[in-house]
């Protein structure tokens, strides 16, 4: 499919370039959408069309206004903290308890392995609405509801699964034998987990990590439900935006939000084929 | 996670388990370890230890989820069931009405009236009265108003006899008094103390044990048991709710409501004999027991509010006394729970039957869309060289990676009627300026973002399957004879289905879920069932309903992961790329 052999019936040809104008098609549907949005929060005006002084490139029709307003405007930035202050925490936890239990779990010998991966990764499978509704009735008995310690670990459980995949993935490829000679050269267990095996899974634990950030930092269904007004977070600022006065200021916000996302893209990316290298590097 | 290989070999390492087995299947006698221990033995305990050890290392997280996320879940489950709020709230009426034949064309008698007396009295106290009146509102709609109408005039109801006593000894005005009556001599009677305890504490939701400076006496109780119970449940709610001392406040109405009822219950003739503190008071209102008013509680309640002598309502009381109940389920299936069994709803409030077949027919036509545009992308990326299919494979995970929230705001925009799509129709001369399409709160607009947003998910499963069918295959059928469109229909695409069924249990699952996109661009036509859990929870206050539809959402979800299990394994999730 790489090239159009010589041989090629007419048919062939007309099949061969439609085919990709489709796939060119989907790609648009896939991309487009987000593109839009980047030139279109430069807006003068507050509409959310391209106005005339737009798409005849004046720079009139230009300028950073919904940039300033989301700077300045204190609802936006007690949510850019608020999401600051829960998204880290939630992370730590999640990678930290994460990492511990992925190790556990492949060592060669763990009873109920089933049972237990089931009941480590549920937090994924289970439909956000529905684990908002349990959190907002058991959190709201255990007087956690309303709190931020109550979104922190509410975020924490979500991010879990996908530090536990990760990680385990990572530690799939692990060469048991370097603890082992690590242990046979005199070190101990914590020695031998942050000078040999650490920095071998680094990789799976920092994008497991990233994986767990975003979760949190994206989610709006949980927070809606277990925070209260103190724990409005950005993307539960643009929920309420976009439901009640939709204003401009969520398109540059969502602009910031793209540019954030490539720059992750682009570490995991980057830490995945680091992870790739240092595994065909190990010896064997 | 296979075991792990050795490095060197590519064996599998040996570990303590085959060891033990090894040295199991050995016949000649024990083999010892270094420390002299039999080797078996030994084996077994580092088998042990390291089964330990992983555990150790798991416990913590496994504790947290458990705490975190399991219990949530349970306590949903629990709550779509559970309905002790009637029991709890009106503990005594229900006992009552248990008697009552409910097919018979009359009320419930006397005794459940007086019951219902006092429990309202105490529940408007704690002011759980409206609680309850919300929660019988949603099986038979105006018991809320019952409820919180009455709750305010059993009062009035209490009058008559509190001036009768009052006359009869001025004494009982005073609280002080009332203190020491009760109180009086000799052994305390901590059952019926304690059983207000349990009582208040289901009622109120709050702690009420420790010492309150206040016990029934046992004489008391035997004497005025109506009085003795109810004055307890006024001292325990004084000491606990109010923070305030028992002795200094003047009892409830229905303290006196009850000692009127044990006077004229044969206690005028017991108190004769009684010589404990306040006995002149007791006597001097024995005396008076023929002033005290003989109520008719049915009919002072049917004056209260009508709704009493309503039979529908006692039914929906009864059919919904019992601590656990199917009611919920039934509601969310378009069914009731009637005296007379289960019926189905009346028509203009049958809706969740419509919403989840609504929800599927549309994760349906979502999976599908996802299926026609992921799989030519897929096959395109499969089978570009590398370095074209890693620069394309961004424009498929850069969407994946962007925030749900921005991709909704994004087609917010677009679909619009003064939004980009529309304009540029209008301007391509597509549509008149007067006819630009409704693209956005209805079934479209659900439609059209969510396929944008669950497409990776499809496409990303899609190419890892396809990336393992070799070229070769196309190949080797056209040059049989095969056409294109044979070798692809024959050859390729049954080797492809294995990806469309991970990637279609995926999107559907993810989609039957959905909450935020269809509230922000479904309208009213294009919202889930996820949307109703949500308004349940927030708006309506129906938590036991909420739950109930959560758990029909949780159990679909989890018979479709089961399948998703058993084609692809959940351990082989791939997340992006």
């Amino acid at each position: 499919m790489s090239a159009l052999p010589p041989y090629a019936t007419p048919g062939q040809r007309v099949w061969f370039y439609s085919f990709r104008v489709i796939c060119g098609l989907i790609f648009f549907f896939l991309i487009a959408p987000i593109m839009v949005i980047i030139p279109l929060s430069f807006n003068a005006q507050d509409f959310f069309t391209f106005t005339p002084e737009m798409l005849a490139l004046k720079p009139e029709g230009y300028s950073l206004k919904h940039y300033k307003d989301f700077f300045t405007n204190s609802d936006w930035q007690a949510a850019l903290w608020n999401s600051l202050r829960i998204a880290p925490m939630a992370t730590l936890l999640s990678v930290s308890f994460g990492t511990l239990a992925a190790i556990g779990l492949s060592q060669t010998h763990v009873p109920f392995r089933r049972t237990i991966m089931a009941i480590l990764i549920s937090p994924m499978i289970v439909p956000l609405i529905i684990s908002a509704a349990g959190m907002y009735f058991f959190y709201s008995r255990i007087g956690l509801q309303g709190t931020y310690l109550g979104v922190v670990l509410a975020h924490a459980a979500l991010g879990i699964p996908f530090v536990i995949i990760t990680v385990t993935a990572t530690l799939v490829g692990f060469d048991r034998s370097l603890t082992r000679a690590s242990a046979s050269l005199g070190a101990d267990p914590v020695r031998t987990f942050f000078k040999v095996q650490m920095p071998l899974i680094l990789p799976g634990v920092i994008s497991g990590g990233l994986f767990a950030f975003i979760t949190s930092f994206d989610e709006v269904v949980v927070v809606l439900f277990v925070g209260s007004a103190g724990q409005k977070t950005l993307p539960w600022q643009m929920f309420t935006g976009l439901r009640e006065q939709i204003s401009p200021t969520i398109l540059a916000v969502a602009t910031i939000l793209v540019t954030v996302s490539i720059l992750l893209l682009a570490t995991v990316e980057i830490l995945r084929r680091r992870s790739e290298r240092l595994r065909g590097m190990s010896p064997g | 996670m296979a075991d792990v290989t050795d490095a060197t070999t590519a064996r599998r390492a040996p570990t303590p388990d085959d060891a033990a087995r090894l040295a199991d299947s050995d016949q000649s006698g024990p083999m010892l370890a270094a420390d002299g221990r039999p080797l078996k033995q030994s084996l077994q305990r580092a088998l042990r230890r390291e089964k330990l050890r992983a555990l150790m290392l798991i416990a913590p997280l496994l504790l947290f989820v458990l705490v975190t996320f399991i219990a949530p879940i349970a306590d949903m489950l629990f709550r779509s069931v559970e309905n002790q709020i009637v029991g709890n709230t009106l503990p005594r009426t229900v006992e009552a009405l248990a008697d009552w034949n409910d097919d018979a064309e009359e009320l419930p008698p006397e005794p459940v009236f007086r019951a219902l007396f006092f429990d309202l009295f105490l529940a408007a106290e704690a002011k759980a009265h409206t609680r309850l009146g919300s929660r019988l509102n949603y099986e038979t709609t105006g018991i809320s108003s019952l409820f919180r109408s009455s709750g305010r005039r059993m009062d009035d109801v209490a009058e008559p006899f509190q001036d009768v006593l009052e006359q009869a000894d001025p004494q009982f005005g005073d609280g002080a008094f009332w203190y020491r009556l009760m109180t009086g001599e000799g052994d305390a009677d901590t059952s019926l103390l304690n059983d207000q305890r349990e009582r208040l504490a289901a009622l109120t939701r709050e702690g009420m044990g420790g010492d309150i400076g206040f016990a029934p006496s046992a004489e008391i109780a035997a004497l005025l048991p109506r009085a003795a119970r109810e004055y307890s449940a006024f001292a325990l709610f004084t000491a606990r709710i109010d923070n305030d001392v028992v002795a200094e406040e003047d009892p409830w109405e229905s303290v006196y409501v009850a000692l009127a009822l044990d006077l004229q219950d044969g206690g005028a003739e017991r108190v004769q004999s009684y010589a404990g503190p306040g006995a002149d008071a007791l006597q001097a209102a024995a005396a008076n027991a023929d002033q005290l008013p003989v109520v008719d509680f049915r009919e002072a309640f049917i004056e209260v509010d009508d709704g009493w002598g309503d039979r529908t309502n006692w039914e929906t009381m009864k059919t919904y006394s019992p601590p656990f109940t199917s009611g919920y389920f039934l509601n969310s299936v378009d069914l009731q729970l009637t005296a007379d069994g289960v019926e189905a709803r009346e028509e203009n409030q049958r809706i969740y039957v419509m919403l989840f077949q609504r929800t599927m027919f549309m994760s349906l036509v979502i999976t599908f869309s996802c299926i026609l545009l992921g799989y030519p992308v897929a096959w395109l990326l499969a089978n570009l060289p590398m370095r074209t299919a890693n620069l394309l494979m961004i424009l498929v995970l850069l969407p994946f990676w962007t925030s749900l929230l921005v991709r909704t705001s994004a087609w917010k925009v677009l679909l619009q009627q003064q939004g980009v799509i529309n304009d540029t129709l209008v301007w391509l001369g597509i549509v008149s300026d007067g006819g630009r399409l409704a693209l956005i709160n209805n079934q479209l607009g659900t439609i059209i973002a969510m396929t944008h947003i669950l497409l990776p998910f499809m496409i990303l499963p899609l190419y890892s399957v396809m990336k393992t069918i070799p070229p070769t295959y196309l190949r080797a059928a056209k040059s049989l004879g095969a056409t294109n469109w044979t070798a692809f229909w024959r050859v390729y695409f049954p080797n492809s289905v294995p990806g469309i069924g991970a990637g279609s249990i995926l999107v559907f699952i993810l989609s039957i879920g959905y909450y935020i996109t269809p509230e922000l661009v479904g309208g009213t036509t294009g919202v889930f069932i996820s949307n109703r859990i949500a308004y349940h929870i927030s708006s309506s206050l129906n938590w036991g309903l909420a739950a109930a539809l959560g758990t029909i959402l949780l159990a679909a979800v989890l018979a479709l992961y089961w399948v998703y299990d058993r084609m692809v394994g959940i351990d082989n999730v791939k997340l992006g790329g």
